[in-house]
C-alpha cells in the first residue's frame, strides 16, 4: 500500500513540475516573439529556470523513492 | 536528407539488435520450461520440482531489483551477462575492523552463501553490506559488524579514480600545449574544445556572479564543473558506474561547497545573517530563516544533482525493462526510440546539472563575498 501512495505522491510532484516548466516555456515564447534578437539570452535563462524547477519536483520524487 | 537516412538506419539496427537479444532470452526461458515437467515422475523429486519451479520462477523478470542493481554501488564491476553466467571484475575489499586491516578480493564473498575466513574475523556479504559472521553457523555478529569501517574500492570509487585520471590526462595535455606553442598562437585540437569550456566557466559563471576577486575561486569552480560533467557522462555509457546518482558523492560535493562558501564570507555577510537590516520586531522570524538558509542552499544543490541523474537512469532502465516485462518483441519498436529520446535528454541534463551546480556555487560565493556597499540608507546612518 505504501508503494502506491508513494507513486501517487510522485505523480503529484510531477504535476507541479509540468505547470511550472510550462509557464516558463510560455513566457519565454512570448518574450522571444516580442523581441527576436534576444532569443539566445532568453533561451539560456529559460533552460536554467527549467532546471531549477525540475530540481524542486525531483525533491518530491526522491521522497517517494525513499518511502518505498 | 542523408543525415535523416543515417539516423533512421541507426534506429533500425538498434531495434534489430535489441530484438535479437530479447529473442535469445525468450529461448532460454523456454528451454528451462521444457526441463521442469520431466522431473514430475517420482515423489522423491517432488521437492526438486518445487525447487526447480521456484528456481524457474525466480528467473521471471524483476524490474525493481534490476533498477536498484544498476543504480547502487557494488563490490564487483559487472560488465555483461545475467545471474548465473555473467562476466564481472571483482574489486578489492578493504576493511578496517577494530582488530586490524583486512584486505581481500571480493570474489571470495561473491555468492550469497560464501563465508570468507579473514585474518581477524569471518565475513559474509549481505545486500552489498559486509558483515561479520560466525564461521561455523553463519550467524551475524552485530556489535563487531557495527565497528567495521568499509574502505573498499567499490565500483563507484574505482569510477571516481578513473574520472580523475582522465581529467588529469586531458588537462595536463591542454596546459602543456601552452608551453609548447606559446600563449599567442591559436589553439589546436583538444585544447580549443577545452578552452571554450574553460572560458565559458570563467566568464559566464565566475565573473558574472563573483564581483570580488573571481580568479581566486576559479580553480575550485572549474574542478566542480568538469568533475561533475565527466562523472555524469561516465554514468550514461553502458560500462560506467552511476557516481553522481549516489547520494554520498553529492553530499560530499555539497559539503565542500558549503565550507568554501562560509569561509569566504565577509564580515558584512555574517552581519546580515545575525542582524538583518529589518525592523527589530521581525528578528525572531528573520534570524532563524537566514540561518536555515545557510544550510538549505547546499542541501538543495545536493538533492538536485542526485535526483536529476538518478531519475534519468531509472527512466532509461524502466523503458528497456518494458520490453522484457511484456515478453514481446513488438514493444521494442515503441520502447527503443523513446529510450533514445530520453538518452539525448540525459545528455543535456548531464551538462546542465554540472552548469547549474557550478553557477549556484559561484552565486553563493559571490553573495558571501560581496564588498559591503551602502544599499540600505534607511536602516543605518553610517558604517
Amino acid at each position: 500500500m505504501t508503494g502506491s501512495i508513494a507513486a501517487i505522491g510522485a505523480g503529484l510532484a510531477v504535476i507541479g513540475a509540468g505547470i511550472g516548466i510550462g509557464r516558463i516555456g510560455g513566457s519565454a515564447m512570448e518574450a522571444i516573439a516580442r523581441q527576436p534578437e534576444a532569443q539566445a539570452k532568453i533561451q539560456t535563462a529559460m533552460i536554467i529556470a527549467a532546471a531549477l524547477v525540475e530540481g524542486v519536483a525531483l525533491f518530491g520524487v526522491v521522497v517517494a523513492l525513499l518511502s518505498k | 536528407m542523408l543525415l535523416v537516412k543515417k539516423i533512421a538506419s541507426l534506429l533500425v539496427s538498434l531495434t534489430i539488435v535489441i530484438n535479437v537479444f530479447a529473442a535469445h532470452q525468450e529461448e532460454d526461458q523456454r528451454t528451462t520450461d521444457s526441463l521442469a515437467p520431466m522431473e514430475n515422475s517420482s515423489p522423491n523429486s517432488e521437492q526438486e520440482v518445487g525447487v526447480e519451479q521456484n528456481g524457474h520462477e525466480e528467473k521471471a523478470f524483476d524490474p525493481n531489483s534490476l533498477i536498484f542493481e544498476h543504480i547502487s554501488d557494488s563490490h564487483q564491476w559487472h560488465i555483461w551477462g545475467d545471474h548465473g553466467h555473467d562476466f564481472h571484475i571483482p574489486l578489492p575489499v578493504i576493511l578496517y575492523t577494530d582488530k586490524g586491516i583486512e584486505f581481500f578480493s571480493s570474489s571470495r564473498i561473491e555468492h550469497h552463501e560464501d563465508i570468507y575466513q579473514g585474518k581477524h574475523y569471518s565475513y559474509k556479504l549481505e545486500e552489498e553490506h559486509i558483515e561479520i559472521v560466525d564461521p561455523v553457523t553463519g550467524e551475524l555478529d552485530e556489535e563487531a559488524t557495527q565497528k567495521i569501517k568499509d574502505f573498499s574500492i567499490t565500483k563507484n570509487v574505482a569510477q571516481m579514480l578513473i574520472s580523475v585520471l582522465v581529467l588529469m590526462l586531458v588537462f595536463t595535455s591542454v596546459a602543456k600545449s601552452y608551453s609548447k606553442q606559446g600563449i599567442n598562437s591559436s589553439p589546436k585540437g583538444l585544447q580549443s574544445f577545452m578552452e571554450s569550456l574553460i572560458v565559458f566557466v570563467r566568464d559566464d559563471i565566475a565573473k558574472t556572479n563573483i564581483s570580488n576577486n573571481p580568479d581566486k575561486y576559479l580553480p575550485f569552480l572549474l574542478t566542480i564543473f568538469f568533475f561533475i560533467l565527466i562523472n555524469n557522462i561516465f554514468g550514461m555509457i553502458p560500462i560506467g558506474a552511476n557516481l553522481t546518482g549516489n547520494i554520498a558523492f553529492t553530499v560530499v560535493m555539497g559539503t565542500i561547497t558549503f565550507i568554501v562558501t562560509q569561509f569566504s564570507g565577509t564580515k558584512s555577510y555574517w552581519g546580515h545573517i545575525i542582524l538583518p537590516p529589518v525592523p527589530k520586531w521581525l528578528y525572531p522570524i528573520m534570524v532563524p530563516v537566514e540561518i536555515i538558509g545557510i544550510f538549505s542552499k547546499p542541501f538543495a544543490l545536493i538533492i538536485r544533482l542526485f535526483a536529476n541523474i538518478t531519475a534519468g537512469h531509472i527512466i532509461v532502465i524502466s523503458l528497456i525493462s518494458l520490453i522484457f516485462i511484456s515478453k514481446s518483441i513488438l514493444t521494442s519498436f515503441v520502447s527503443v526510440p523513446f529510450t533514445l529520446f530520453i538518452d539525448v535528454l540525459e545528455c543535456l541534463v548531464a551538462f546542465l546539472q554540472a552548469y547549474i551546480f557550478t553557477m549556484l556555487t559561484a552565486l553563493f560565493i559571490g553573495m558571501a563575498n560581496e564588498e559591503h556597499h551602502h544599499e540600505h540608507e534607511g536602516a543605518h546612518d553610517h558604517h
